[in-house]
């Protein structure tokens, strides 16, 4: 009897393309009526879409003229791609952000390929040294030439914005909640107080505030730079967001981790750092990624006071009358750009889970 | 045998809120001595064994570990954590260490050990509960009674000279309470200083020195096991074993 029970198979209808179709799109009429309303907006949505962006689109070309097909004119964004990734910066120093450029990358693909050696290295190579190395890189100093930062722009500016925002918001997030579960009474007060009033304005006001108001409180002479003033707006705004995120994480810690931690002798420190918040910020990661594509795509923020950052410049170049007319291309541009950076974080988040799985 | 005395409490008194969870517990523990404290839920025998290294702190009364005073100096809190290991009721292993890093981790963050030696030990501690093949699996691969010993077994790397085991059994299922009894039998034998919160009476038979009898946070009754079974003094005593045994 067994014998001839195993070898029957399951019925064609549940298994297979056709299967899944029928029990996903198919299995009722009104299911049916959706599928097929979905199916015609896609029809006529996605063919006009593509033929815009691929088929009917201008590639080569160097000015408007050469775009005479109904497509996109993706020679718009060929011709002004020094600007859109530089900004402004000096043509004969260009090299310097391509060096940074080039770290970046080699850094972040050798993180990703699984099972290298030395990762802990890089990582802090990234997030310590390579900061420092793009200091001097970007701005001078050491035998470069000084270039200010109002020449700075474009996905450079972008990126730089980022960059400080990331790497700096989540030490100060985490000190941030450490101290509002502080039991020293001023030192929660303090770090609370400090919170709220970060997530309680508006990037836009923070932005403003650094580059008109901060000036007025500051004695005559002093100056910051406005990109400073900008990068401490962002950093201390994400911060405190990032803070409540990882605040969230130490408080889903049972308390048998920190009794562990304290009958086996560890001070407050060594147990934060070597048990707490390593199992915490791996609860919060999707979160704290979250968080980090919040920031990115805010960044754009920045062109209110007057910094030409990826969008922005985007959107100046639109304005050049040798290009006026071209501004779609520019955004669905720079929305695929976007939409590469932010995707990527999200799969680096999913994958940072996986890595530090461990059963729990 | 030198009869050094380990522990001793006098007059500790102890408040949660309005709850007098420790009223007056004088308690003196030589070196080498075995006590089992038992008695119903909520009669603070946790709480006691909890003051010892300071997860509670006591209101009232002192408390003396190997010579020195529990106070609020964090320095002398964390000369007697050294001392001192614990065994929880649910175990409380690092989920994201290996047992072997959960086990070489206060050795190498509090006693400073060379990372190499920190993992000798542990392999060693590993080996006496039996589960030096699981080293390098997580803690929730293990099943409970491993994960117990596995507790136990991080605790002795820091080579305390006092155990203290609270309610080591009470998560586990029946048939693994016997292999973490069988490695506190173990221990018991190799001298170690030890206080035991558990209803396991037969452990108690077998090991304790002396059996304390606690409710609504007094000690009611201090003997030895034969005693302690055979003729308790107080009414208190009689009803929880009659309850138990």
């Amino acid at each position: 009897m067994s014998d001839i029970n195993k070898d029957i198979a399951p019925p064609v209808i549940e298994i297979g393309v056709l299967g899944w179709l029928r029990k996903n799109l198919f299995s009722t009429w009104y299911n049916t009526v959706l599928t097929l309303i979905g199916l015609y907006f896609i029809y006529l949505i996605i063919p006009p879409l593509l033929s815009w962006i691929l088929f009917d689109a201008t590639f080569s070309g160097t000015t408007r003229e050469d775009c005479t097909s109904d497509g996109a004119c993706w020679v718009f964004i060929k011709q002004n791609i020094k600007l859109i990734i530089y900004g402004l910066y000096p043509s004969d120093e260009l090299w310097r952000i391509n060096i940074a450029y080039f770290l970046l990358a080699v850094s972040i693909i050798y993180l990703l390929i699984p099972n290298l050696k030395f990762k802990g290295l890089v990582g802090i190579f990234l997030l310590v040294i390579f900061p420092i190395i793009c200091v001097f890189l970007f701005s001078g100093g050491l035998g470069l030439e000084n270039v200010e930062t109002r020449l700075w722009g474009g996905l450079f500016l972008t990126l730089v914005i980022a960059g400080v925002g990331i790497v700096l918001s989540l030490p100060i997030g985490i000190m941030l909640a450490l101290g509002r579960r502080s039991k020293l009474p001023v030192v929660s007060l303090l770090s609370t107080i400090f919170i709220e009033i970060w997530r309680g304005v508006p990037l836009i006001t923070v932005l403003f505030m650094a580059s008109n108001m901060f000036p007025l409180f500051m004695p005559e002479g002093v100056n910051f730079d406005k990109l400073i003033r900008a990068l401490i707006g962002v950093m201390f705004f994400s911060a405190a967001y990032l803070a409540e995120v990882v605040r969230g994480g130490l408080q889903a810690m049972p308390k048998g981790q920190y009794e562990a931690s304290q009958a086996a002798g560890l001070t407050y420190w060594k147990m934060m750092a070597l048990i707490i918040l390593p199992q915490s910020l791996k609860i919060v990661i999707p979160a704290i990624i979250g968080s980090f594509i919040a920031l990115f795509k805010d960044t754009t923020l920045v062109l209110i006071i007057g910094l030409f950052d990826f969008l922005g410049i985007i959107q100046f170049v639109g304005t050049n009358p040798d290009w006026l007319g071209f501004s779609h291309e520019g955004y669905v541009f720079a929305a695929a750009i976007f939409w590469i950076f932010c995707f990527g974080m999200s799969r680096y988040s999913q994958r940072l889970e996986k890595k530090l799985d461990t059963g729990n | 045998m030198t009869s050094e005395t380990m522990i001793e409490m006098s007059s500790v008194h102890k408040w949660f809120g309005e709850l007098h969870v420790l009223n007056d517990i004088n308690l003196k523990v030589i070196k080498g001595e075995k006590i089992v404290i038992c008695g119903p839920s909520g009669s603070g025998k946790s709480t006691l064994i909890r003051c010892i290294n300071r997860l509670e702190e006591h209101q009232r009364g002192e408390i003396v570990v190997e010579g020195t005073e529990l106070t609020n100096d964090n320095r002398s809190v964390e000369k007697i954590r050294g001392e001192v290991g614990m065994v929880f009721q649910q175990f409380n292993l690092f989920p994201h260490l290996s047992i072997l890093d959960n086990c070489s981790l206060a050795p190498i963050w509090v006693r400073k050990l060379p990372k190499v030696e920190a993992r000798e030990k542990a392999m060693k501690y590993l080996k006496r509960v039996q589960i030096d093949d699981q080293a390098h699996k997580y803690p929730a691969q293990l099943s409970g009674g491993q994960q117990q010993r596995a507790a136990i077994a991080r605790a002795l790397c820091m080579e305390p000279r006092i155990m203290l085991f609270d309610e080591p059994t009470s998560a586990l299922d029946p048939e693994m309470i016997k292999e973490v009894l069988d490695v506190m039998v173990g221990l018991a034998e190799g001298g170690m200083t030890m206080l035991v919160v558990t209803h396991e009476m037969g452990f108690a038979k077998e090991v304790a020195d002396k059996i304390i009898f606690m409710d609504e946070g007094q000690i009611v009754e201090s003997k030895n096991p034969t005693d302690f079974f055979s003729n308790p003094e107080s009414e208190r005593t009689k009803t929880f074993l009659s309850q138990i045994l």
